[in-house]
């Protein structure tokens, strides 16, 4: 059991101070524009609760939410199984293990903008390996500037290149932490190879794929620097993701008022998943 | 080779080929590049990375990015330490919403702060210094930090504690020599998540700063849009902003397998 000790406040209060100083005065600072209008030079009037209505009722965030609720929901579907069956089947020892290791992490580390910028130069028409490849070789009209669903496909093989790696390195790590002798107790009950994913290497992974789940949708969800690079939120509207719907609307319009109420709304719906999906998940351990 | 080790080494081969292209357009020529497609380079130029090697935008870019990281992995960490052993060890009034309120600031979009952030620290006179970046970092890397910490250290059996203090050793005798070296492993894989997660963000430190510590992948976007379609430029400096991160992925992949085994993960 843990020790009962107040004075344990005075180790966390450098977190404590560090964190509030970015998060509160920023918070504070929007939940104030989100109940004012303003006309420019920095006169501001009260405005209530009306923006929070105009955003919700707005058919421009629907469209933004609901892009962004599909994106989100894509790449968990595909990096999670994904990331677990490469986990699976990575070497457990030897040299192999620092040589996969270092290469699929290589993605993880490559400066936001730069991804964008490689898979801009990796997908262009003529000239991008992949362009070339599909419009060339193998006959497909590929052109991300025109096609939504070229956007939409570039866009999601993107985020699967640069985040799987994530869920692989944390399903990798749980399944490197069980003990030999489970697997020695699964052959002697000539368990197959289902029956062991399921009952030994799945619940192991539990709590790794929790983070990972987590992360990769806090991140996903609040995405926006690789498809702004990439696409530019475009074609039309068709890659407008929740982020980069509200820096158009903050820094291109300078609308704060209702990007402010929009970010508070999107903050909470985050908030709310998360929250959930955390205590579903650690519901057994308590 | 059995069949299943088929899955990484195609999975290793798609991860390659984005940067294979990269790496290839960093040494061709801008008249190659535009002409049409080529596999491979055909005249070999080192003049995008000379253009790099010899402007101080360019190069202090790359100074900057890595001045601020290490100050934000350092903070970060000499915040986390302390507090993570808190929640491993003892339990105080509001411990779970603390910790639960850390977690949800990873979880506030960026692009939301972006602009209340430029305000704040243009307030406290820190705009564009690279303190200011390395301190709006700690918003989504202290809570990373406390995150993965707690969990390494909720795996070293807390015997270990109590028999240094009944050796008579005080707290931060014990902390130093003893507890900070026993998590060695767990402190080299938060350093190299908070190393990653503040050397790829962009948006906060752009709008931070603006001469002085302009982060490299800002040089970047600039270059792109001023020096108009220098697709060779771009990526050589794409090529250069990897190779920090795969230094330090090199020095922590031990720790990356090890460490992890070593957690409550």
């Amino acid at each position: 059991m843990k020790t009962q000790n107040q004075r344990a406040w005075f180790f966390v209060l450098p977190v404590l101070i560090l964190v509030a100083f970015n998060a509160l005065v920023p918070l504070m600072t929007v939940v104030n524009y989100s109940v004012q209008e303003t006309f420019g030079d920095n006169l501001f009037f009260w405005h209530g609760l009306g923006w929070f209505e105009d955003v919700l009722r707005s058919e421009r965030f629907h469209a933004a939410l609901g892009r962004q609720i599909l994106f989100t929901a894509t790449i968990l579907i595909i990096e999670v199984p994904l990331g677990v069956a490469i986990a699976l089947t990575m070497p457990r020892k030897g040299f192999w293990v620092p040589v996969c290791l270092v290469l699929m992490s290589l993605p993880l580390l490559i400066p936001w903008n730069v991804v964008g910028a490689m898979w801009n130069i990796f997908t262009l028409p003529d000239i991008g390996l992949l362009g070339y490849f599909l419009n060339t070789v193998l006959g497909i009209d590929y052109n991300m500037t025109q096609s939504p669903v070229a956007a939409w496909v570039t866009v999601i093989v993107m985020d699967v290149w640069h985040w799987t790696s994530l869920v692989v390195l944390l399903a990798y790590a749980g399944l490197i932490s069980i003990p030999e002798a489970y697997y020695q107790a699964a052959k002697i009950d000539a368990a197959s190879n289902w029956a062991i994913f399921r009952y030994i290497q799945l619940p192991k992974m539990k709590r790794v794929l929790t983070i990972a789940i987590l992360l990769r949708f806090m991140d996903s969800f609040n995405i926006y620097t690789e498809p702004f690079v990439l696409t530019g939120g475009g074609p039309g509207n068709s890659t407008t993701f929740l982020s980069i719907d509200l820096v158009k609307v903050a820094l291109g319009q300078f609308d704060l008022g209702p990007a402010a109420a929009m970010s508070l709304i999107y903050f909470a719906f985050t908030l709310l998943v998360s929250w959930l999906f955390y205590t579903i998940m650690t519901k057994d351990e308590q | 080779m059995r069949p299943r080790s088929l899955v990484p080494i195609l999975y290793i081969l798609f991860l390659m080929l984005p940067i294979y292209w990269l790496v290839a357009m960093s040494f061709k020529t801008t008249n190659e590049i535009l002409g049409g497609f080529s596999l491979f380079p055909q005249e070999w130029t080192l003049d995008n990375y000379r253009t790099i090697f010899t402007d101080p935008t360019w190069y202090w870019g790359y100074f900057n990015s890595i001045f601020y990281v290490s100050l934000n992995t350092v903070i970060s960490l000499l915040a986390a330490l302390p507090a993570a052993y808190a929640f491993s060890r003892y339990s105080f009034m509001g411990d779970k919403h603390l910790f639960f309120w850390l977690l949800t600031n990873r979880m506030a979009p960026v692009a939301v702060f972006a602009l209340p952030f430029f305000q704040l620290y243009s307030a406290v006179g820190l705009f564009d210094t690279h303190l200011a970046v390395a301190l709006a970092h700690c918003l989504f890397n202290i809570p990373l930090a406390v995150w993965i910490l707690e969990g390494f250290m909720s795996g070293i059996p807390r015997e270990l504690d109590e028999s240094a203090f009944v050796d008579g050793y005080s707290f931060p005798r014990f902390f130093t020599t003893i507890f900070v070296p026993t998590i060695k492993a767990g402190i080299g894989v938060t350093a190299f998540f908070l190393f990653m997660f503040s050397w790829v963000e962009l948006l906060l430190a752009k709008t931070l700063t603006a001469v002085h510590a302009k982060p490299i992948a800002a040089v970047m976007t600039r270059t792109a849009s001023s020096a108009g379609y220098e697709l060779g430029l771009l990526a050589a400096a794409g090529v250069l902003t990897i190779i920090p991160g795969a230094i330090v992925i090199y020095f922590v992949r031990n720790y990356i397998a090890k460490g992890f085994a070593l957690g409550r993960v």
